[in-house]
């Protein structure tokens, strides 16, 4: 044997490849405050652009006069929407189907709503100038309550559209209703609840909430008048459909236009859409012939861009009196605000709120939603989650715990019966859905043997003992959660947004040294894509990770795809990567046997280099056969190693995980502590372990935040209650506990490494598990339903009302 | 609107510039000093993210005039390490996976490096405690404060070595 052939194990681990805990790239550059975000930039010329914002949540303008304002000295033009009508952008298209004032065409809809564009030498004339705008305004009644937008007396809020009853997802039937969107067999549900054994019903009400990422959204607009070229550099979760969205509505040629997102200071879903200040900010550009920078601030970004949630989920569940689901009914008003504006594939309306069977096998199922417009700001993004999942697993996980109350039956023991077994997969489940892979009973186990949960139970009655003879005034709440979630959007038969297909892309090029850049359709917010996608194309092409640049985000160079949310970054560019990876490995073969002097099937992979079968000590490496593909004339064989991979996923996949928490409850102050967190994932195939790890400690934050405080309030004159850091409740590390986690390791089947994503399932999993210890540490005195977010008032609320002060 | 003169010593350097009366100590650092890691999160005081130190002290420079600042020796994450010689701060966010958008980041390492002067060898608690005021959004915070007290064990071992 040729000896100095290093050991395979040797050699797997110098790729940092699959299943390794690599560092991050990006961290250098970080640490040091040398990351490049958008309010970083600064271009010569550039000119700073801010909004006049509606005080009210609902008033006709009767005039602006901006005369005051163009008269600051530094105040370079003021933009209404009568300016950019003439352009046709005082609309624009939002990625529900529905419509977006720009700039406000007649009135206002919401509060922070924007009115006017000020643009100025820097933000603090730009303030000067909003300051001077003079705006007139005549209130009109205020929509707040989705239940009371179909009565009588109802506003309407959309005179635009009042006499349309059709909407981009069917027959409206009130100027205020917006859709009504059906999944599953509506009279099967409706018989077999009828004649159930043991049947529970409740309102499961998942609040108002927002992203709320550090870096608020930005952009700085260029346009070049010289060459005829936009550049628009920005917080874009999915610059190539901003690009196609910006070339549609304003007529711009693709080709001349050029989207590119820097380092991206947190998306959570907040900045997937396209916001006024995006398009206010490339008029301002192409009105002033200079650059212009918009940057939103804390106020602007929490009232105005992207809310998430706000689903009121009626529920039905039925059961055998031993316990086994026969059906789950759900009828969701869905809270959309002014503008139907949620990120959502086109044909799903109400995202994949249909997963809402969840982990459990439930023969009959119906789901109905409602949107409705009220006087709130729109948005509707997926926070942390795919489309509407998050919602779905909170109503299925809480409507469990309501069905375990009324069988009088442990909720934990009520879950694994009713789980989908190994071996009913590929399942389809009542709602349409074809889950991929999953072992549902195995994680379950898992977790409740690693808390000792009939230990937690047994401390849990000594406590209520305790607490009955008056000896303290704390509750243990023990919070389960099992959660199945659906992501990587998603095959272009059925995921589109504005008509793009939800495929994404990799493009590598191997360079003559052996080193490589793969480029790719999507952009990290802080995933750490540059570390993670270099270790596949690592484990795929024998190329060390730290040799392969990563690049995304900008439209000129990257390979089009629809970016990053909804966990799809791994299922989707993450296969188109491997995918890639294996046509450079296919060419590398092809060059191999021919320096090799073989056929090309009589060479076979061996981790880093092509090798003659059964007789290893005749090899190529592949830093040997780049070289080779640059100066080598091979017959039948294109110079160059480069390949791209446009991925479209032949499903959806299906992370799932199991999830406790404990948590300490004091009943007189309502303060709550979490005890212990106990997280287990199976996103399937690992990447970087240490990676996954950081995403679930980020998204249970997250869960945490959501379910213990973090709300979008509205009084009932539409004023934003909770519109600044103060009053949105963002977790320090004070009351964030430490976090364990764990996983199993269950492959989709369909995916090339088998890798599912994580990012989301940790917020998805954690808010029922998180709230369903509030519910559970009041169980035993009568509470079965309190809706979130569970802060210290309400939980003190729920305390006072089952008469726990007396 | 008019202007005042204003001196400072930022990351051991004199600079003079001129300032309104208005103006941000973090808009003068990001945008006259071209500073720009010490980041704009909230203008609230609430996130910390424009954490700078100022005369020995963490302050958030988003609710502090510039010329609050006069004569005052300011330090910003450009002043911790470099690119040939990462601070053990930097270094330690890096090995524990402290950090994933970057957004928060500079304004946690500054504070922690003010923390860390304060308090040479904290507990847990204490780091919880002391960096409360440093949002994340990301990281959950266990590999901030375990990064933390990483960097706290490597430096005081430096000191003891030298």
């Amino acid at each position: 044997m040729n000896e100095s052939i290093p050991p395979k194990e040797e050699r797997m681990a110098a790729l940092s490849g699959l299943g390794t805990s690599r560092k991050r790239v990006e961290d250098a550059r970080f640490t040091q405050g040398k990351g490049n975000y958008v309010d970083d930039m600064k271009m010569p010329g550039m000119l700073f652009g801010d909004f006049v914002r509606s005080p009210y949540a609902h008033a006709r303008i009767k005039s602006i006069n901006t005369e005051a304002a163009l008269s600051l000295p530094g105040v370079h033009a003021v933009l209404t929407a009568a300016d950019l009508e003439p352009l046709g952008l005082h609309w624009m298209p939002t990625l529900a189907g529905d419509k977006q004032m720009v700039l406000a065409d007649g009135k206002v809809l919401f509060q922070g709503q924007e009115v006017a564009y000020v643009v100025a030498d820097d933000r603090y004339v730009a303030d000067d100038g909003i300051q001077a705008v003079m705006v007139e305004y005549e209130e009109l009644p205020v929509l707040v309550d989705p239940f009371k937008a179909e009565l009588n007396d109802a506003p309407v809020l959309r005179e635009d559209i009042a006499d349309q009853s059709e909407g981009a997802h069917g027959p409206r039937r009130h100027p205020n209703h917006i859709f009504t969107w059906e999944s599953g067999d509506r009279a099967a549900t409706e018989s077999v609840l009828s004649e159930a054994e043991v049947m529970a019903e409740e309102m499961v009400y998942y609040h108002r909430t927002h992203p709320c990422p550090l870096e608020t959204c930005g952009c700085v607009a260029s346009m070049d008048k010289v060459n005829g070229k936009l550049t628009v550099w920005g917080t874009f979760q999915a610059p190539h459909a901003v690009r196609t969205v910006a070339s549609l509505i304003s007529g711009i040629a693709e080709h001349n236009i050029r989207i590119v997102s820097p380092d991206i200071g947190g998306g959570f879903g907040n900045k997937v859409g396209v916001y006024p200040g995006y398009i206010c900010a490339i008029v301002a550009s192409i009105v002033t012939g200079v650059p212009v920078k918009w940057v939103e601030d804390r106020m602007d970004n929490l009232m105005a861009t992207a809310f998430a949630r706000d689903y009121w989920m009626q529920g039905k569940i039925s059961a055998t009196k031993e316990g086994k689901i026969t059906g789950l009914w759900c009828h969701t008003t869905a809270d959309h605000g002014a503008f139907d504006a949620c990120a959502d594939p086109t044909k799903f309306p109400a995202g994949f709120m249909n997963i809402c069977t969840g982990s459990y096998d439930i023969p009959t199922a119906y789901l109905a939603v409602d949107g409705i417009y009220t006087n709130k700001a729109p948005g509707g993004v997926a926070y942390r989650c795919s489309f509407r999942v998050t919602e779905a697993a909170y109503f299925i996980e809480r409507m469990i715990e309501v069905l375990a109350i009324k069988l009088g039956m442990d909720a934990a023991d009520l879950r694994a019966k009713n789980f989908i077994r190994k071996d009913q997969f590929p399942y389809q489940s009542a709602l349409g859905w074809e889950y991929d892979s999953g072992d549902y009973h195995t994680s379950w186990n898992k977790a409740l043997a690693a808390v000792d949960y009939q230990g937690l139970r047994a401390e849990q009655a000594e406590r209520l003992a305790a607490f009955g003879r008056g000896e303290t005034r704390k509750l243990i709440g023990i919070g389960l959660s099992h959660f199945t979630e659906i992501v990587g959007a998603g095959p272009v038969k059925n995921c589109d947004i504005l008509g793009l297909g939800m495929f994404d892309s990799c493009e590598i090029r191997i360079h003559p040294t052996g080193s490589a850049i793969a480029r790719l359709g999507t952009i990290s917010q802080g995933q750490g894509h540059a570390t993670t996608f270099a270790q596949i194309l690592a484990s795929e092409i024998g190329i060390p990770a730290e040799d392969i640049t990563l690049e995304e985000g900008d439209t000129d160079t990257a390979p089009y795809g629809l970016g990053t949310y909804g966990s799809r970054s791994t299922p989707v560019a993450g296969a188109a990567t491997a995918m890639a990876g294996r046509k450079i490995r296919a060419k590398a073969q092809m060059i191999a046997a021919y320096l090799l002097e073989v056929h090309d099937n009589d060479v076979e992979w061996d981790v880093d280099r092509f090798s003659v079968k059964g007789a290893p000590e005749r090899f190529k490496t592949m830093k040997e056969i780049a070289f080779a593909s640059y100066n080598q004339a091979i017959p039948g064989v294109e110079p160059g190693l480069e390949a791209v991979s446009y991925y479209d996923p032949p499903n959806m996949t299906y992370p799932f995980g199991a999830y406790v928490c404990v948590m300490e409850i004091d009943v007189d102050t309502g303060t709550t502590e979490i005890r212990q967190f106990y997280a287990l994932d199976d996103c399937g195939t690992r990447i970087n372990p240490m990676i996954i790890e950081g995403q679930v400690h980020g998204g249970l934050t997250e869960a945490l935040a959501i379910a213990l405080g973090q709300e979008i309030a509205y009084d009932d004159q539409g004023n934003v209650t909770t519109g600044t850091l103060m009053d949105f409740f963002m977790p320090t590390a004070w009351e964030t506990p430490n976090y364990q986690t764990d996983f199993t390791e269950t492959p989709s089947p369909h995916h090339p490494i088998g890798a599912k994503g994580v990012g989301e399932s940790p917020n998805v999993g954690g808010v029922p598990a998180f709230s369903n210890a509030v519910h559970d540490a009041f169980k035993s005195f009568g509470l079965t339903q309190s809706h979130m977010p569970h802060d210290h008032w309400r939980i003190w609320k729920i305390a006072n009302s089952l008469g726990l002060h007396d | 609107m008019g202007k005042t003169h204003l001196k400072m010593t930022v990351n051991g350097k004199d600079v003079e510039l001129m300032a309104e009366p208005r103006q941000l100590l973090i808009h003068v650092l990001r945008e006259e000093l071209n500073l720009t890691g010490a980041h704009v999160g909230c203008e609230s005081s609430h996130c910390g993210a424009c954490t700078v130190d100022m005369n020995g002290m963490s302050v958030k420079s988003c609710t502090v005039f510039a010329a609050q600042a006069q004569h005052a020796e300011i330090t910003t994450i450009e002043g911790l390490g470099s690119p040939d010689g990462l601070h053990a701060l930097q270094e330690m966010f890096k090995e524990h996976h402290g950090l994933q958008c970057g957004y928060c980041t500079p304004g946690m390492i500054t504070r922690a490096h003010r923390l860390l002067q304060e308090n040479s060898n904290p507990s847990e608690e204490e780091v919880r405690f002391g960096i409360s005021g440093n949002l994340c959004r990301c990281t959950g915070y266990q590999n901030i404060v375990k990064a933390i007290l990483a960097a706290a064990a490597k430096m005081n071992e430096m000191k003891e070595s030298a």
